[in-house]
């Protein structure tokens, strides 16, 4: 194959991913509006994320309506089949430019979607937060989309400061940790939701959801934000240097690290879901704000 | 915790303006503050009484952090202690009703024949601290958990003094090197240097470096064209206990006993030789013309004091692949050379190189100079390609190009305190992911005075009890269900 070829594929996947996220959107809203007013939580016995949300809704056990289950099932398969398109895109962008596929801002974006989705897949699983699912789905739509419309660049060689193994593994970092953060903010917002209206503490489903992902996020920041330093020391010479994605990587850092000390304090539940909420803004600041707006070392987002 | 938490938000709020105003020492463009001051005069002298242009350095960001640190001790320190008393301490007895405990489980135990003894050797087995009793089993596993939390909170004091190690001792400093010339490491040999209060200027690295040679290769088609693809700089080294050759490329520093050489940068330094009115050469050799855009246009000045009959400078634009420009003048397409091109402007008259005054190698003084100009009155202009000679007026003398070379920059740093930054943060990273990811729990086996026999977990953190930790654990001793009041293991 040669790369013009990938390219291309890489170039239809995402079109197609586009497609059948859609599909599965248009799906999944009402499945979700129809359980929402029919039923209380029942995990579904599906394998792959219950599509069906917790209800503080009256205590009526009743199983969720066939229709409803069968319309999540179906948008159920879409998520896993747009998945799939987008990973096989970030795989043919690899393929095509001959390097790991995250040299760019549309490359990050590209990717960044295939590890939202990816990842709300492998938490999702044997939980019952089918609800975040349409909200998923939507927020991978628009990352996808915006990626495609506003930051995409042809395939080409990287700039030589770019040209380091510290590329692969800063970036791969702060991809996975920023997608676990998307699904750890999509679950605290739905948590801080249902606390208003007034929901059940015992089923917390969406705050154990956001507290898993958090925990596993903060980490593989904490080592975004190192393996950068060390990097930024073989190539500038120094290893912090208040950059602008440095202090916002810093920010972000700051803000979960205040998330994390906030949720083992007595009654600061919701603030702790505000703090994480703030840090996910940092994060996406950085990426959007700080690559387009404001001038500095980072300027690599060739758009 | 309250403390840390309001004071985490302050910090990650103050960290802000410091990204959204120019900063002064911040590397990527050394005018921003400068700029900025030009466009907004009324509101930056106040900005600037606020420490806003250098956010970092700040007493308010430092008394954040300074306080944050503090509060951290002061967290930190008695934790130590009490740490240090839980490890020393046996696990705790089990509590009266294990039935309210996580994945209590009861049931005989008749396959086996002694249940306590398997469980503790099953236990100890898998690394819990366990202490029997003729009734009881108690055991307890995931200390790492407050250890990794201990050295995460420690790693960021280390991570202080390694990061005071640089900003006190350490130094950066650039300089330009033309293919050919070398460089000796001494203060005085750089362009610019900013050493730390405690740096040690005199003592610097004995070293000698030498620029052989530079390549750059740039992209020659496609949407990107003109962006650059690589770069090296051949270079070779002079040390007290080392000598050799090296390339320097991007991500590929040179590094002698920890003084680092960091290509930052490159450009042309056309060679000019310029002779004066009675044919003597006055100046020659290779001078550093700056580069001002993209396609590498760039500036520069040659200056002739001591010609004759009058003392001559000359203003230049080097463009390395010269093209006709839209309104007509030349401007440069590439940045490699394609088709070099110097144009030339001349003066004459004072310098100001003697007035004591400090002057920069790249601009002239205008004061006391006057512009040569041809016979027709309009100022003196030439386009000279390598090897051309060409006249000045009025006798002054004349000036060829003799050919090009290339300069490179580097960014010359030591940090004394780098390595100690690093242990830190590799401390940090360990001490993080064990208070994050180990759970910290207790399980008890107790045998009743029935036969019966209970075994339950209690988590001492926020993690879960490890799923089917407890049901190995009944396995193992042949645990089988005795009333069927067996609940169920949290997840």
């Amino acid at each position: 194959m040669t790369s013009f070829d990938a390219a291309a594929l890489s170039d239809a996947f995402v079109t197609s991913a586009l497609a059948v996220f859609s599909l599965a959107l248009v799906v999944l809203a009402p499945a979700a509006a129809l359980s929402r007013t029919r039923t209380r939580t029942a995990p579904l016995s599906v394998p792959v994320p219950a599509l069906e949300g917790p209800r503080d809704a009256p205590a009526l056990r009743s199983a969720p309506t066939h229709g409803s289950t069968r319309l999540a099932g179906a948008g159920q398969a879409g998520v896993v089949l747009g998945t799939i398109l987008v990973c096989l895109a970030v795989v043919a962008r690899g393929v095509a430019a001959g390097r790991a596929p995250w040299g760019n801002m549309y490359e990050f974006g590209l990717t960044g979607s295939a590890a939202v989705a990816v990842a709300f897949l492998i938490y999702s699983r044997r939980r019952p937060v089918g609800g975040l699912a349409p909200w998923t789905v939507a927020l991978v739509l628009v990352l996808l989309g915006v990626s495609v419309t506003s930051l995409y660049t042809p395939v080409d060689d990287l700039v030589p400061v770019l040209n380091s193994r510290w590329l692969v593994v800063h970036v791969a970092a702060a991809i996975a940790a920023g997608a676990l953060f998307t699904v750890g903010a999509l679950a605290t917002v739905a948590q801080l939701v249902r606390q208003r209206r007034g929901g059940n503490d015992q089923e917390d489903h969406f705050g154990a959801l956001a507290h898993t992902v958090h925990l596993v996020a903060f980490p593989i920041w904490t080592f975004a934000v190192i393996a950068g330093a060390v990097w930024a020391e073989n190539a500038w010479g120094r290893y912090w240097g208040w950059d602008p994605k440095e202090t916002w990587a810093f920010i972000t850092w700051v803000f979960y690290a205040a998330h994390l000390h906030a949720l083992s304090t007595v009654g600061w539940r919701r603030r702790a879901g505000l703090l994480a909420i703030a840090g996910f803004l940092a994060f996406l600041f950085n990426f959007f704000g700080v690559n387009l707006w404001i001038p500095g070392l980072h300027s690599y987002a060739g758009v | 915790m309250r403390t840390a938490i309001v004071l985490l938000v302050l910090l990650a709020l103050t960290a802000v303006p410091g990204s959204l105003l120019p900063q002064r020492g911040v590397a990527s463009d050394p005018a921003a503050v400068a700029n900025f001051y030009r466009q907004h005069p009324d509101l930056s002298p106040w900005l600037d009484r606020l420490s806003l242009f250098n956010v970092y350095s700040a007493p308010w960001f430092a008394a954040v952090y300074v306080l944050l640190l503090v509060s951290m001790t002061g967290c930190v320190v008695p934790r130590c202690a009490q740490l240090w008393r839980d490890f020393r301490a046996a696990p705790p007895p089990a509590p009266r009703r294990l039935s309210r405990e996580t994945g209590h489980r009861r049931g005989d135990a008749a396959a086996t024949t002694d249940p306590l003894n398997a469980a503790a050797a099953y236990l100890r087995a898998r690394r819990f601290r366990v202490t029997s009793t003729g009734h009881e089993v108690r055991a307890e596993k995931g200390r790492s958990r407050e250890l990794g939390n201990l050295a995460f909170h420690l790693s960021l004091l280390v991570l202080l003094f390694g990061v005071a190690g640089g900003k006190l001792f350490g130094y950066e400093g650039r300089v330009a090197l033309v293919e050919g010339t070398t460089f000796a490491n001494v203060a005085s040999s750089y362009d610019a240097l900013t050493p730390a209060p405690w740096a040690d200027v005199n003592g610097l690295e004995p070293l000698e470096v030498t620029l052989d040679d530079f390549e750059a290769e740039f992209e020659t088609e496609g949407a990107r064209f003109g962006e650059p693809r690589s770069f090296e700089a051949a270079v070779s080294y002079e040390g007290d206990e080392e000598n050799g050759t090296f390339t320097v490329r991007p991500n590929r520093p040179l590094d002698i006993n920890g003084t680092k050489f960091f290509l930052t940068g490159h450009g042309y330094a056309p060679e000019l030789t310029v002779r004066d009115g009675n044919g003597d050469v006055a100046a020659s050799g290779p001078t550093i013309f700056l580069p001002v855009d993209q396609a590498f246009t760039s500036d520069g000045v040659v200056k002739v004091p001591d010609a004759r009959p009058a003392p001559l400078a000359l203003q230049g634009l080097f463009l390395p692949t010269a093209v006709e420009g839209p309104d007509g003048m030349g401007v440069s397409a590439f940045p490699d050379q394609v088709n070099p091109i110097v144009q030339l402007m001349a003066f004459t008259g004072d310098l100001g190189l003697d007035d004591g005054t400090t002057q920069s190698v790249y601009e002239l003084d205008f004061t006391d100079l006057e512009q040569v100009r041809d016979g027709e009155g309009k100022p003196w202009r030439v386009r000279l390609a390598p090897g051309e000679t060409v006249r000045l007026p009025d006798g002054l003398g004349s000036v060829t190009f003799d050919g090009l070379s290339r300069f490179a920059n580097f960014q010359v740093a030591r940090d004394p305190g780098k390595e100690v930054s690093l242990v830190a943060a590799i401390l940090l990273m360990l001490g993080l992911t064990a208070s994050l990811a180990v759970p910290r729990r207790r399980i008890w086996v107790r045998r009743n005075d029935d036969g019966t026999v209970e075994v339950a977990a209690r988590s001492l953190s926020r993690r879960p009890v490890p799923p089917g930790e407890l049901h190995a654990l009944a396995s193992a001793i042949g645990l089988s269900p005795a009333d069927g009041r067996q609940h169920k293991e949290e997840e």
